[in-house]
């Protein structure tokens, strides 16, 4: 009996309390009671197992590892019991935790085979690393944690990636081969999470690379007036279905929900010709403008012209000589009414004197001579 | 039996422990993501979960396998689709214009033996193909003119370096996926600012005509209004010349002696005969 000791106090290590399985066996073991009431005379845990293979048993082996275990443990007990307050009391309560590390360890098994998964995401299971299930939104139990593992994958959430930034240029050629300072923003998401999970080694980086190289591709497909201008949304849309085109290549897993470019300008270097280029058209947007009013004046100028002189002349038409005389003698009595008037009797021969200062004191002078 | 084990606590203890040593040797967990090459005493022997195109997760490969303990080890070689980058590279094209070059190649080891045997480990696979990379880019490049350069996708210059690639990579196990451009870009200095004054250059010339453009239909505009409003005068006074040049001379007397804004009428003198047409009863006849 005393040679199971050995294994007994690897039992006791373990179980040693009165309901452990191996604890009545090395109590009988013992007499003296290995672990029942634990106030040996050694203030280290199982002390009072010591002499027990001693007292019977001529093997030297098993007393010299049973001594080293032993001093083993009491460098290991003496801390726990340190934690546990005193060297005397300590060992049930030693005992006592690591009964509750055991049951805290099984309650985290245990927690460990239920999972949550919420509507946005998808639980990919694998059981020993090979993939077993893609678990649905709700509660799901699987076998417990290092025998299976869930991850979980969010699948609702649209992720984004921005490419090239206002604060720096990011160049890129047109198929004119100018240069263009593009900034654009990648939408994606994950619509295959066990691809995602296990088809790429570096998912982001990937789509990263696959929408620069996408948008290069693009745009050196384009003009530069396209690319600055009114057909973005037409590259974006290329852009798109190049980059899933390539990426389903790779089994990845993702879904393009859309490019966005946010910004497609010339460089810094040119944008003063760029802006000369649109003050051009502004130039001339207003030229026409000016010209257009002009035309418009003149044209109502001469249909009002025109229809007063056709008016006029309706009336003309009835008495000719009447309507002209009368024209004539109104507009010569507003002419005449308020100006300086000098009539000179000029019979043939007489030279009249004209004081010609006089008459050009005022800078608007005019002279009409009558007829 | 248990008298032995009476006999030799420790020994059993022992033999025990390696037991579960061996037992739990026994067994490797073989994720998805990765394929391993069994080595017993250092001589490759198996694969386990190596790449088939067109599985499905699940049902090959991956999961507890059998191995025999000690005797044999796994080295783990990705199964997944790996990247490999390009250093930026300079490209001539045939008409001896330079273009700085930035690829990415994608490449996934579908024969982890031979990978394992040829080079050990992903990263010296990844050296090798690095320098493959660039010289068939620098080659399939290198005989297009610089236009075709921009975007060689369209003349499947990308395949070509691909299948070049895979003439070597075939060497280490390894099949490239795709091979992409990710930047061309004109290499700093004199290539660029010279694009940039082609391009400053190309934009003066654009708002000059633009403005010249302006110009000509503002000009043709005037013109034009011009014209109609002659014809419109034309239309009308064409009736009676003969009204119209009185007519119009009366508007003409009026506008030039009283209507002319700011100067009073009375600076003006007029010095008349008595035989004036408008004197002519004047004189009493």
């Amino acid at each position: 009996m005393s040679i199971l000791s050995g294994l007994g106090t690897l039992g006791s290590r373990l179980f040693n309390d009165s309901k452990g399985p191996w604890g009545p066996k090395s109590d009988a073991g013992n007499g003296s009671g290995g672990g029942d009431e634990p106030t040996g005379p050694i203030p280290g845990p199982w002390g009072n197992e010591r002499p027990t293979p001693r007292g019977g048993d001529s093997n030297f082996g098993a007393a010299g590892l049973d001594a080293f275990i032993e001093r083993n443990r009491r460098r290991f007990g003496g801390g726990f019991d340190g934690g546990g307050g005193g060297s005397g009391i300590g060992r049930p309560s030693g005992m006592k935790l690591l009964w509750i590390a055991l049951a805290v360890l099984a309650i985290g098994m245990l927690l460990t085979t239920m999972h949550r998964i919420g509507p946005e995401e998808r639980g990919v299971v694998t059981l020993f690393g090979r993939y077993n299930a893609t678990l649905e939104p709700g509660i799901t139990f699987t076998l417990p944690a290092p025998i299976a593992r869930v991850q979980k994958v969010n699948t609702a959430q649209i992720r984004d990636i921005e490419l090239g930034s206002a604060a720096e240029e990011t160049l890129m050629l047109t198929g004119d081969q100018n240069i263009i300072d593009i900034a654009y923003q990648v939408r994606w998401s994950i619509k295959d999470p066990e691809q995602y999970l296990f088809e790429l080694r570096t998912p982001e980086d990937t789509i990263r690379q696959v929408a620069e190289s996408s948008m290069r591709q693009v745009v050196a497909q384009v003009s530069l007036q396209d690319a600055i201008g009114n057909r973005r949304g037409e590259i974006e849309a290329r852009v798109q279905e190049e980059m899933q085109s390539t990426l389903d290549r790779y089994q990845s897993g993702v879904s393009i929900r859309g490019i966005a470019i946010k910004q497609a300008d010339p460089p810094g270097a040119v944008n003063d010709a760029f802006k000369d280029v649109t003050a051009a058209q502004q130039d001339a947007e207003s030229a026409r403008n000016k010209a257009n009013a002009y035309a418009l004046q003149l044209r109502q100028l001469a249909q009002g012209e025109a229809t007063a002189f056709d008016k006029v002349y309706i009336q003309y038409e009835l008495s000719p000589e009447v309507t002209k005389r009368r024209l004539y003698y109104e507009t010569m009595e507003r002419v005449l009414n308020g100006v300086d008037k000098t009539i000179i009797e000029t019979p043939n021969g007489v030279t009249p004197y004209l004081p010609l200062p006089q008459v050009q004191r005022s800078t608007t002078t005019e002279r009409t001579p009558a007829q | 039996m248990i008298a032995s084990i009476r006999q030799h606590p420790v020994l059993i203890a022992v033999i025990g422990a390696i037991l579960l040593v061996a037992l739990l040797g026994s067994v490797t967990i073989v994720p998805e993501t990765s394929q391993g090459v069994v080595i017993r005493f250092g001589k490759p022997v198996r694969i386990v979960n190596r790449f088939e195109n067109g599985e499905r997760f699940g049902e090959v490969g991956a999961g507890l396998n059998a191995k025999i303990p000690f005797a044999e080890s796994i080295v783990w070689i990705d199964k997944r689709v790996r990247d490999l980058d390009m250093d930026r590279q300079q490209v001539l094209s045939i008409d001896q214009r330079r273009l700085e070059v930035d690829a990415f190649a994608r490449y996934r080891v579908v024969d982890p033996l031979r990978m394992f045997i040829a080079a050990r480990s992903e990263e010296r696979v990844e050296e090798a193909l690095k320098p493959i990379l660039g010289s068939q880019l620098r080659n399939e490049l290198g005989k297009r003119p610089f236009a075709s350069m921009l975007s060689p996708e369209r003349e499947g210059a990308m395949e070509n370096i691909r299948t070049g690639m895979n003439r070597i990579a075939r060497q280490y196990g390894v099949v490239v996926v795709d091979v992409r451009i990710k930047k061309a870009d004109l290499p700093d200095g004199t290539p660029l600012d010279s694009a940039f004054a082609r391009m400053r250059s190309a934009r003066q010339q654009e708002a000059q005509s633009i403005r010249a453009e302006g110009n000509k239909t503002a000009q043709i505009i005037r013109a034009s209004a011009d014209a109609e409003a002659a014809k419109i005068y034309a239309a009308s006074f064409g009736k009676d010349p003969a009204f119209y040049d009185f007519y119009r001379a009366m508007q003409s007397y009026q506008r030039t002696f009283i209507d002319n804004g700011t100067s009073k009428s009375s600076s003006t003198n007029i010095i008349m005969s008595p035989n004036s047409e408008y004197l002519k009863e004047f004189a009493g006849r």
